[in-house]
């Protein structure tokens, strides 16, 4: 089976999650073509042919820079037909939701969204996707010939054994009337750890009294070279951006493990991120409700506990 | 201003989700149906645009009859109309596909919902309809204002979020901090009652994808409680157990 792959970068990088993409394909695959948009550092077109990829389509004019929907799903929609591609593999994300849904309609195609699973190919197409914020999953059945689906972030590890792929420049053709939505500006974290692709998060609640005492969770976020989230009233508050907020209406992480300091453990906030693989809790509540959901828990002040735990770390790594 | 808001009818986050037939259902028992809290944001930024700039707020559901007293809530909160076509929601594309027949037909302004429904989390539906009818989609947004025929829209994005311009008419799919959730009040849930409420039949059949089975995650095993005292053997399981560090 053909499969093309959508990447998203990071700056000059592959994003995490793209390359946990195309390590999906390659799973299944007997053909992997990554399609990125933007200039990439050679590791970072390296990456993509060691997670799996055979051949890499880059496309650097200028106009393709910003994330596009409109423009990358045409772009997408005419390699698809190039390539003759039977599926459209792509990680969920701000940007690969509106485009699979876009490429999806422009080419007829079936699209499942949050698959964590290699398709089951024994009769007709089957994948399994999360549902229900994590808290289940549905076995569902593609009808469309074309196939498109869109994997959650950090289900599939990313291959080690690829090799170096054929880059090729691509030129997609161009349509005014994908051009309307203009960006006049955007602001992004450099540098740190995006939290939805994050392996470890220490997240933060109201336990923590005031944005100022974020130090130690940033201290303990270093230590374990975590990404940094919170619940949604410290958000609401103002506490820490928005883009921080884990839960059922933020952001749903899926990391090897996950820490919540000071944290009661609503459902809603359980609905974030109950797919991790560990979840450590640290309140001073013998009685919070996330300590149910919890491998690992400690009873007592954060102010106490916090500090002790990020020097152990720091101590054990040496 | 012709206000669009799309809104699924969902559990409410406190659920417990089971599922009954075999897995082929989702089991309703005891189980309180909401508006999709995205959907309700989109709904209360609706009526902050109606206040401002005038207009009118239509809420449309594909759902069946027992979906009603969530539309009636959209509509006590300040939608002035609702649609609802009669039918499952069995799929995105065949949601998708409704909502974009209604709007043909109807020429909205702006059409609004929610990023994606909490019960199937697809996150596909504005994008299918702004490429059916033609027109941009953005989504997830974060703050929605409007000047004439220009919005400005700033736009979550991994780490960040980036500021937008677009000219009406386009789709959005909304998430906090658009606006503040808003609560019926009285006055609302009285005029509710008597505001249109239109049943339609579906446009078209298509789907193409269906729901085979539903599985339910394994169990935890159980926690592991550490004393604060003794905070290396939590170390000891990061390292050798959940393989962290
Ligand atoms: C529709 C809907 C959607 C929602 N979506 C989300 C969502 O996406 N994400 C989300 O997080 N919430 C969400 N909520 C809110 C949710 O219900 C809770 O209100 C919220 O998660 C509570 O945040 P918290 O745990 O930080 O605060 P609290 O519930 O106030 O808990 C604070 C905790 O800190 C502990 N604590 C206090 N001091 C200390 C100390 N010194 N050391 C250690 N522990 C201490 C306390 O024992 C307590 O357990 C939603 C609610 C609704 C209705």
């Amino acid at each position: 089976m053909k499969v093309l792959v959508f990447l998203e970068l990071d700056e000059e990088n592959i994003r995490k999650s793209s390359l946990e993409a195309v390590s999906y394909a390659a799973n299944f695959a007997s053909q992997v073509t990554a399609l990125v948009f933007g200039s990439t550092s050679l590791e970072g077109l390296n990456s993509i042919g060691i997670a799996g990829a055979n051949k890499v389509l880059q496309v650097t004019n200028d106009r393709f820079k910003q994330p596009n929907i409109m423009a990358f799903s045409s772009a997408i929609a005419e390699v698809v037909a190039l390539e003759n591609a039977e599926t459209l593999v792509l990680a969920k994300s701000s940007t690969g939701d509106s485009v699979a849904a876009r490429v999806s309609i422009k080419l007829g195609a079936s699209l499942v969204s949050n698959v964590t699973e290699v398709p089951d190919v024994s009769e007709g197409f089957k994948v399994k996707r999360s549902i229900y914020t994590g808290k289940a999953f549905a076995i569902t059945e593609l009808s469309a010939s074309l196939k498109i689906l869109s994997i959650r972030k950090n289900t599939v590890p990313i291959k080690t054994d690829g090799a170096t792929p054929e880059i090729v420049i691509f030129t997609p053709q161009m349509d005014e009337a994908d051009f309307v939505v203009k960006v006049l500006s955007s602001e992004k974290i450099t540098g740190q750890i995006l939290l939805p692709e994050a392996d470890i998060v220490v997240s933060g609640g109201r336990g923590l009294k005031g944005p100022e005492n974020w130090g130690m969770i940033e201290d303990l976020a270093k230590a374990l070279s975590a990404a940094t989230g919170c619940s949604k009233p410290v958000s609401d508050m103002d506490w820490r951006p928005h883009h921080e907020h884990v839960g059922q209406t933020g952001i749903k992480v899926s990391p090897s493990l996950y820490v919540a300091v000071g944290i009661s453990g609503a459902i809603q906030h359980l609905a974030g991120v109950n797919s991790s693989k560990y979840i450590l809790v640290i309140n001073k509540d013998p009685e919070a409700p996330f300590f149910k959901a919890a491998d690992y828990g400690i009873v007592g002040d954060a102010f106490d506990v916090v500090p002790k735990l990020t020097a152990a770390i720091n101590a054990a790594k040496v | 201003m012709k206000i669009l808001v799309c809104i699924t009818h969902v559990p409410d986050t406190t659920s417990k989700i089971s599922f009954i037939e075999q897995n082929t259902k989702f089991d309703q028992n005891g189980v309180q149906f909401i508006i999709g809290p995205y959907d309700d944001y989109a709904l209360a930024r609706a009526v902050e645009l109606k206040e401002q700039l005038g207009g009118t707020i239509t809420a449309l559901n594909v759902g069946t009859s027992e979906t009603e007293p969530t539309i009636r809530k959209a509509l006590a909160i300040g939608a002035d109309d609702a649609i609802r076509i009669d039918a499952e929601p069995t799929d995105a594309f065949f949601v998708a596909n409704q909502i974009a027949h209604i709007a043909r037909t109807n020429a909205y302004d702006l059409i609004l919902m929610g990023r994606e429904s909490i019960d199937f989390n697809g996150g596909q539906v504005h994008g299918m309809v702004g490429a059916l009818l033609g027109m941009p989609s953005i989504s997830p947004v974060m703050t929605l204002d409007i000047d004439g025929n220009i919005a400005k829209i700033s736009r979550e994005i991994e780490g960040g979020k980036e500021l937008l311009e677009v000219a009406l008419p386009f789709v959005a799919g909304c998430q906090e901090p658009i606006a503040e959730w808003k609560i019926p009040n009285m006055r609302g849930i009285m005029s509710a009652r008597s505001k249109p409420l239109v049943i339609v039949a579906p446009f078209s059949d298509l789907v193409r994808t269906t729901v085979n089975h539903f599985e339910l995650p394994p169990a935890k095993s159980g926690i592991k409680m550490i004393d604060a005292e003794h905070i290396g053997e939590l170390v000891d399981l990061l390292r050798n157990e959940a393989k962290v560090l």
